[in-house]
């Protein structure tokens, strides 16, 4: 419990990141360093991208796996780490 | 009218059964048709009646059960919360989310994430992995492919007994027609029978010429008139100049008259520039250089001989055998001698003497092709006997840059009019060589077989894609090239000026070197000889020769030590320059030939 703190405060205090955030697999966010809405709109958004993007990586080499997606934008990154259960988010804006 | 028909019946039978019976037909009334009546009608002429012959259709309608559409959407505001839990209440859902953190499961895929996910941040933090390099240099093509030339068509000589086609001309708009001229330039060897038309080809259409040109003498030469493209000029084979406009048809439109035309087959004519558009020039191998006016063409206008000793005499003329002329240089021109000289003339010059400015001599053979560098013109090339030569107008004795010396004869050859350091080259034996002067210059760059037979003409299209080579058996062949032959490099107009203004330079300091040499043995000589005029009583013929003997053979003896010593070392021998060898030196080479390791080549090879 106490190293899942450890890290997500690790993560959150690189240097460029906005926010972090875990989302379940329905969709549910467990921790948020956002406000509510902003972190529901990214969870149910990026829950589908995620989904999607893990089929298409699959559907290509069965024998394939998803495991990372970065999204690159004009103002900032996010990245997103899949698992089975559970969805790290990370949004960063990168040093340019 | 009525018509009646009576029957009868007994009243005893009246109510009997029917009986029915067959019987053959009666004609019972005949009334025949009577002309008569048909006063009574007007006839209707003509008849407006609409018939018509097509399927019958017929047209229903139905109408289907309605099927129902709804467009419903979902808006999805909070995630998926089991039902127990209520999301509006804050404690259940903290609640909730307090469990999901204790389950081990969470615990570890968040380790498992976290490295990832720093793993990347930092990377992020690092560098910045998008960055556009090299964003502010222009966009280099690299020419990876190699280059290659491909053949597009084969325009074959439609004639029985085939003749070799001796010059191409492309067409001057659009570049989609090609002038070739077909004639049989040994001496008097010409077959019986062999026609005397020259084509005009279609790209399109390979298969027939579209126009047939018909002179009474084959052409050695045919060209378009860049500022008219329906005109062409030609030199014939018999020594006259002809002219055609092909609106007007297949034969000549104007000819000059034999008395005043050239006295040997013409090889170079070519327009000029001019406000009218009309005047030209042509050279033959009588020594002659004529300017004409295609309106005019019973006389030329302007006769020059090509006498280097500047006496105009005919007799010492030399053969005309290639012409160039530069519209951006409209005086000066230029004529390659069958002699292997090539002669640079001024056409503005007062008097005929004056007409020839200076000779520039190197080949062994007569020059076949002659041209300027379309982006450097004061460099030209010169291709004849074994090489081809490129020369600078300011270095006389020799020229700055050669091709080695190769198997076949040298036909034709071209500069690229778009890239400055490419040329082409055909030979003897059918191929076709493209020379890139800044990326090899020991070795054709690109070295093609196109036929089995001679090739002995070569013209470029304007866009410097297409080339169209002609043969001896009176094919032209149209090729390709790949595009990195026919784009401007990067830098290579500033690489070839500097590779030709380099090779001028040390052409230059050689031919001082020369001069120097000259100088000194002159002096040498002259010295000699007043030292024997001087002991002429003392020494005597026999002494004078034996003496000569006795240096001869020391020279010789030497030079044999020398060459036993260094094969013994089994050293390579540095290429020696033979030009700067004094004559006697080069005399005992010449006898100490056995000896040679045979690895110095009596020939220079361009330096890179």
């Amino acid at each position: 419990m106490a190293e899942v703190e450890e890290t997500l405060k690790r993560i959150q205090s690189h240097k460029g990141v906005i926010g972090t955030m875990v989302v379940n697999a329905e969709g549910i966010p467990i921790r948020t360093t956002l406000d509510n809405s902003t972190t529901v709109q990214y969870a149910g958004l990026l829950h589908q991208l995620t989904v999607k993007a893990k089929s298409t990586v699959r559907d290509i080499d069965p024998q394939n796996d998803l495991t990372f997606l970065r999204i690159r934008s004009k103002k900032h990154e996010i990245m997103v780490a899949p698992d089975k259960e559970y969805l790290l988010i990370v949004i960063q804006n990168p040093c340019e | 009218m009525e018509i009646v028909y009576v029957y009868v019946k007994k009243r005893s039978e009246f109510g009997k059964q029917c009986n029915f019976s067959d019987r053959q037909a009666e004609l019972n009334i005949d009334i025949p048709p009577n002309p008569e009546l048909a006063k009574q009608f007007v006839e209707r002429n003509p008849v407006d009646t609409g018939i018509q012959c097509s399927t019958s259709m017929s047209e229903h309608e139905a109408n289907t059960e309605r099927f129902e559409m709804e467009t419903r959407g979902v808006n999805h505001i909070e995630g998926g919360w089991p039902k127990d839990v209520n999301p509006l209440e804050l404690e259940q859902t903290i609640r909730f989310r307090k469990k999901v953190e204790k389950d081990e499961n969470y615990i570890n895929t968040i380790m498992q994430l976290g490295s990832v996910m720093e793993h990347c941040i930092k990377q992020n933090n690092a560098i910045d992995i998008y960055q556009e390099y090299f964003d502010d240099e222009d966009a280099v093509e690299v020419m990876e492919e190699a280059p290659s030339a491909k053949t597009i068509n084969v325009f074959r000589d439609p004639q029985e007994i085939k003749r070799p086609a001796t010059h191409i001309s492309w067409h001057p708009d659009g570049n989609r027609k090609l002038a070739v001229a077909y004639s049989c330039l040994n001496f008097q060897r010409a077959p019986e029978g062999m026609s005397n038309e020259s084509y005009i080809w279609d790209l399109e259409n390979p298969n027939r010429p579209e126009i047939a040109l018909k002179p009474s003498s084959p052409l050695v030469t045919l060209e378009y008139n860049p500022k008219d493209s329906h005109v062409l000029l030609a030199g014939c084979y018999n020594g006259q100049i002809a002219c055609w406009d092909t609106r007007k048809g297949s034969l000549v439109a104007e000819l000059s008259t034999i008395e005043f035309s050239h006295r040997d087959p013409v090889y170079g004519t070519i327009w000029l520039q001019s406000k009218t558009g009309t005047e030209c020039f042509s050279a033959s191998t009588d020594g002659q250089v004529m300017w004409w006016d295609v309106r005019k063409m019973t006389e030329p206008t302007e006769v020059v001989i090509m006498d280097i000793t500047r006496n105009e005499r005919l007799e010492h003329a030399l053969g005309a055998i290639s012409l160039e002329f530069e519209s951006t240089l409209p005086t000066k021109f230029m004529v390659g001698t069958e002699q292997g000289i090539v002669i640079s003339c001024n056409r503005k010059a007062k008097t005929s003497a004056e007409k020839i400015v200076c000779t520039f001599s190197g080949h062994h053979g007569p020059i076949y092709a002659l041209q300027r560098n379309p982006f450097y013109p004061k460099n030209f090339l010169t291709v004849g006997d074994w090489t081809a030569r490129i020369w600078s107008e300011d270095s006389r004795e020799s020229s700055i840059m050669w091709t080695k010396y190769h198997m076949a004869y040298l036909t034709d050859g071209a500069w690229s009019p778009v890239r400055p350091a490419v040329f082409f080259t055909t030979k003897m034996d059918g191929t076709l060589d493209i020379w890139d002067f800044v990326f090899k210059q020991c070795d054709p760059a690109l070295s093609l077989k196109v036929c089995d037979e001679a090739l002995f003409c070569l013209r470029l299209q304007d866009n410097g894609c297409f080339i169209a080579c002609g043969s001896q058996l009176g094919t032209t062949t149209l090729l390709e090239v790949s595009s990195g032959l026919c784009t401007l490099q990067r830098n290579e107009k500033n690489t070839v000026s500097s590779m030709f203004e380099r090779e001028t330079r040390r052409e230059k300091i050689l031919e001082a070197r020369h001069r120097e040499m000259r100088l000194k043995e002159k002096g040498k000589a002259e010295g000699k000889d007043d030292d024997l005029r001087e002991g002429e009583p003392a020494l005597n013929l026999e002494e004078l020769v034996t003496k000569a003997e006795e240096e001869f053979f020391d020279v010789i003896f030497t030079e044999l030590k020398k060459r036993e010593a260094e094969a013994m070392k089994q050293k390579p021998k540095p290429l020696k320059q033979p030009s700067l060898e004094t004559e006697e030196e080069v005399e005992g080479e010449e006898e100490g030939a056995e000896e040679r390791d045979g690895e110095e080549s009596p020939t220079l090879e361009g330096q890179p």
